[in-house]
């Protein structure tokens, strides 16, 4: 008689999918009636952060107002893998217009909400870093400057990803991009640009501003149900790992986006009407080595020759967070 | 009701009386008389309910009537030149998603140079983007045609672009009158969306559709805009006798009956032909006129009958291709498929006058024009630039 | 068909006039069409504004030519703008002005129909601002008699708010009465 060997685990309390909580404190993934607003069958990569990333935000929208949420959709990943016509992998009243215009979009479709005299009905406005950041900034600014009543999400996987790897005004120094290639004294991405969106949605003094990342799924639900609670302009910046762009492992993008956050280059925090009103603290530091190793964007600062300046130019970056959010300090 | 109105105050207070959900806004010369009209009416809340919007640019706000025509609000902006380029990629996503969205485009040159005066480049350079096009050629006829177009536009799932010459027509204060709140009443019912992002029955608006499918979806497009010819007509004659007048639907004419010279145009242009050609036929030449108003969809057969025992056919251009000449000329071509004339006139804001105008038909007549003519070209000018061209080589 | 060119400086309410004119003859049930020379927003630029009256449907959209009047709001243009082009040899010509023609440079061979009115003048003392439109309608009113003067009241209330109205009214009357009372000077010597 074979035997089978069974592996028990010791899974932390806070695991995604923890049923041994009190309901009231298990995440809205280990539902099993969730909604489930982005479904199985879309053609996302394997390990995709993205999909991962608009499936915990949506899911929670929808248990926070009952299902009465609308999405915009800007072109990118995240729109191309989900609706090859004829088949819609969204189960949620759903709308894709153009790659710059989510947040107007978005908007229009809040504005007929008001019109209608419907109040319960929310809208998300969703796109990818080059969505956001460049095509979809003056778009975004607008609907921020106007305060209409959308939440805006940002899944950034730092470059445009749908079309092969490009750089965006998300993409971080010294990482490969096709159009930021690894040759010459400067390899990759450039030093002393990039546009940090985030801060941008602060200076337009909007209710509810923050940055989360998949690697920690209740707090992006928890900023997710908090955003919803709000009225206004808000805005949700998320940091999702790109398995394909960044060269990583598609089982790493969990651990990929947590030690972002843990080398401090992704600083983790809310901010209200222009100030930051949380942080969230640096549990166990690491240097941003570990980070940059794990992803072959950034192979060529280690090999064939080690980048010492150019890793020590990013490591001083994420000191610079550190210091500036103060994510070591207390606990 | 009657009134001496300019032109863009009457195309606000029509479009108001259609009950617009959603107007976003972002001016530009010359059609910023209408937006501002309009927000002084939502402001004083004549027009509850209903948001008005100022979006940071073109393209924000023909995206923010896309959102909010998606979700059932019937939608309204206006535009001209360089702010109708700048939302070119929305207008293609508008009429390829299907959304009875209504602008106004009060034509207007486009740069370079600047020029802020009238000729019908901008909507022209639009004229395959899918929405249906109307051209007025006056103010009764712009105010009239707005109506009409919030109609057609929702039973046909199409947008619709109603044209009226910047300056020309928004800024002249005419005898008009303005849709009253029960005509309109009468004419356009509430909008009832095809369909409609709804959480309650959730769909997925703007699928990515591929090589085995999109040509299907593009003729289907064409179908949907083609049926404008039958419905067109019909609402006007219905709307016309709501309002009480004739308003003009495919094309109009004037003095074809007999006509042995037919000059094709669009716009208020046609006014000043109207005079143009009762002048020279009091000298015997016997000309006529073809007014164009639907010019996407083209009325190819309205055409071909209007013009088919014209001898001469011209047809004034408010705006040409470069490299190839006229625009217009291209499809009464087509149309009519024997030899016309292209006359190029009032780029840029120069006046197209009632004496050009009967010079050109005098020529014509004579068989003097050539096939392609720019009306009062400033022929030394040319000359000494090309001079200083050449001698600068 | 009566055609008007009025010419002046931005800020001076010359597109006003000319639109207040088509409002006065639609008041006559006359037919009318009033558009501005079009150009970007400027105060004190030289502008011009035009008015077409008629007792049939006004079709035509081109600029006015061969006016039968033209009104002069600011003198200062009469040297810079090319005010008279055009101008009907029997063609009325209405100056906002305190001096005389041989001040202003005008030559009786312009026209026998020539009436020098000080609107801006009127205009201080009834409306309490430099606006001489009113009083340049007014005028216009008496000197062609191509539109009532009660017409243009009409216009003028129906534009403006009643205070403003009434001293806009109060111009028009005092420039009407002066010019009435030089074309019976006239017709008496």
């Amino acid at each position: 008689m074979s035997v089978q060997p069974v592996k028990f685990y010791q899974v932390g309390s806070w695991a995604a999918g923890n049923r041994l909580l009190r309901p009231e404190d298990r995440s809205v993934q280990a539902d099993p009636q969730r909604a489930n607003s982005l479904t199985s069958g879309h053609r996302a990569c394997q390990g995709c952060g993205e999909a991962l990333g608009a499936r915990y935000v949506l899911d929670t929208a929808s248990r926070v107002t009952n299902g009465r949420i609308v999405a915009v959709n800007a072109t990118g990943c995240l729109e191309v893998f989900s609706t090859p016509y004829p088949e819609s992998a969204w189960r949620l009243a759903w709308l894709h217009s153009l790659f710059g215009n989510a947040a107007a979009v978005a908007s229009g479709v809040a504005a007929a909400l008001r019109v209608r005299g419907d109040r319960d009905t929310r809208v998300i406005a969703q796109a990818g870093d080059g969505g956001t950041v460049d095509i979809g900034l003056g778009c975004l600014s607008g609907m921020f400057e106007r305060g209409d009543d959308v939440l805006f999400v940002c899944y950034d996987n730092e470059a445009y990803m749908n079309t092969g790897v490009q750089r965006s005004a998300a993409t971080p120094p010294a990482a490969r991009t096709t159009t930021t290639p690894v040759v010459g004294a400067v390899p990759g991405n450039r030093f002393g640009q990039g546009k940090d969106v985030p801060r941008i949605a602060m200076a337009h003094r909007i209710p509810y501003v923050a940055t989360a990342t998949v690697a920690d799924l209740r707090d992006l639900e928890a900023k997710v149900a908090k955003a919803i609670g709000l009225r206004g302009a808000r805005y949700l910046h998320v940091l999702v790992p790109c398995p394909l762009g960044w060269g990583t492992a598609s089982g790493d993008t969990i651990r990929i986006a947590r030690l972002a956050t843990q080398c401090g280059l992704f600083p983790v925090y809310e901010a209200e009407d222009g100030t930051v009103t949380a942080t969230t603290p640096i549990r166990r530091q690491v240097p941003v080595e570990e980070y940059l190793k794990a992803q072959a964007r950034y192979a060529h600062l280690f090999a064939p020759e080690p980048r010492r300046d150019l890793i020590d130019a990013i490591q001083a970056m994420a000191d610079h967070n550190i210091d500036e959010y103060k994510l070591l300090d207390g606990e | 009701m009657l009134r001496q109105i300019e032109g863009s105050r009457a195309v606000a207070e029509a479009v108001a009386a259609c009950r617009p959900q959603v107007i976003p806004a972002y001016p530009i010369s010359p059609q910023t008389h209408i937006v501002e009209a309009l927000a002084e009416l939502v402001s004083a809340g004549s027009l509850a309910p209903c948001e008005f919007l100022t979006a940071e640019s073109e393209f924000g706000a023909m995206s923010v009537a896309i959102g909010a025509s998606a979700a059932g609000a019937r939608a309204y902006t206006a535009t001209a030149s360089q702010g109708l380029l700048f939302m070119v990629e929305a207008l293609y996503n508008a009429s390829g998603l299907g959304l009875p969205i209504v602008m106004t485009v009060a034509n207007r040159a486009i740069g370079a140079p600047i020029n802020i005066w009238n000729d019908q480049s901008d909507a022209m350079s639009q004229r395959d983007c899918g929405w249906i096009q109307l051209y007025a050629r006056d103010n009764q006829h712009a105010a009239d045609l707005h109506v009409l177009a919030f109609r057609l536009a929702e039973q046909l799932s199409l947008p619709v672009m109603v044209c009226m010459d910047g300056f020309v027509l928004t800024h002249a204060v005419e005898r008009v009158d303005v849709p009253d709140q029960s005509t309109v009443d009468a004419f356009l019912p509430p909008f009832a969306p095809r369909q409609v992002l709804d959480p309650g029955d959730p769909v997925s608006i703007g699928a990515m559709v591929g090589p085995e499918a999109f040509t299907e979806v593009r003729y289907l497009a064409h179908l949907r805009n083609l049926d404008a010819l039958e419905r067109i007509p019909a609402l006007a004659k219905e709307y016309g006798a709501l309002a009480g007048r004739e308003v003009p639907g495919l094309v109009t004419p004037y003095r074809m009956v007999d006509a042995d010279i037919a000059v094709v145009a669009l716009g208020s242009v046609l006014g000043t032909l109207a005079d143009a050609v009762d002048s020279v036929r009091a000298d015997g030449i016997r000309a006529g006129v073809l007014g164009i108003t639907a010019y996407r969809p083209f009325p190819f057969e309205q055409v071909r009958q209007a013009l088919r025992k014209v001898r001469r056919v011209v047809v004034l251009e408010r705006a040409f291709a470069v490299g190839v000449g006229g625009i217009v000329s291209a499809d009464v071509y087509s149309a009519i498929r024997t030899p016309l004339w292209t006359v190029v006139a009032g780029l840029g804001g120069r006046p197209v006058t009632a004496g050009s105008l009967r010079g050109m038909l005098r020529e014509a007549t004579t068989d003097r024009l050539k096939p392609l003519t720019f009306l009062d070209l400033d022929h030394d000018r040319v000359r000494r630039e090309l001079r200083a061209v050449g001698g600068a080589r | 068909m009566f055609q008007v060119r009025i010419h002046g400086r931005g800020g001076q309410g010359v597109v006003t006039a000319a639109e207040l004119l088509a409002v006065a003859a639609f008041a006559e049930d006359r037919y009318a069409q009033a558009f501005p020379s079009f150009g970007s927003e400027r105060t004190g630029a030289p502008v011009a504004a035009f008015c077409r009256i008629d007792d049939h449907p006004i079709r035509t959209h081109e600029p006015i030519a061969a006016p039968d009047a033209v009104v002069v709001a600011d003198p200062s243009v009469l040297h810079q703008v090319d005010v008279l082009h055009g101008l009907r040899p029997d063609g009325y010509l209405l100056v906002n002005t305190g001096r005389s023609a041989a001040e202003l440079a005008i030559s009786g061979a312009v026209t026998a129909r020539l009436c020098l009115v000080p609107a801006t003048d009127l205009a201080r003392e009834h409306v309490g601002k430099p606006l001489p439109n009113a009083a340049l309608l007014g005028a216009f009113a008496a000197l062609t008699g191509l539109v009532r003067l009660d017409s243009v009241e009409a216009a003028i209330r129906q534009r403006f708010s009643r205070p403003v109205a009434e001293r806009n009214i109060a111009a028009a009357r005092a420039a009407f009465d002066i010019v009435h009372a030089a074309q019976r000077e006239a017709s008496n010597a």
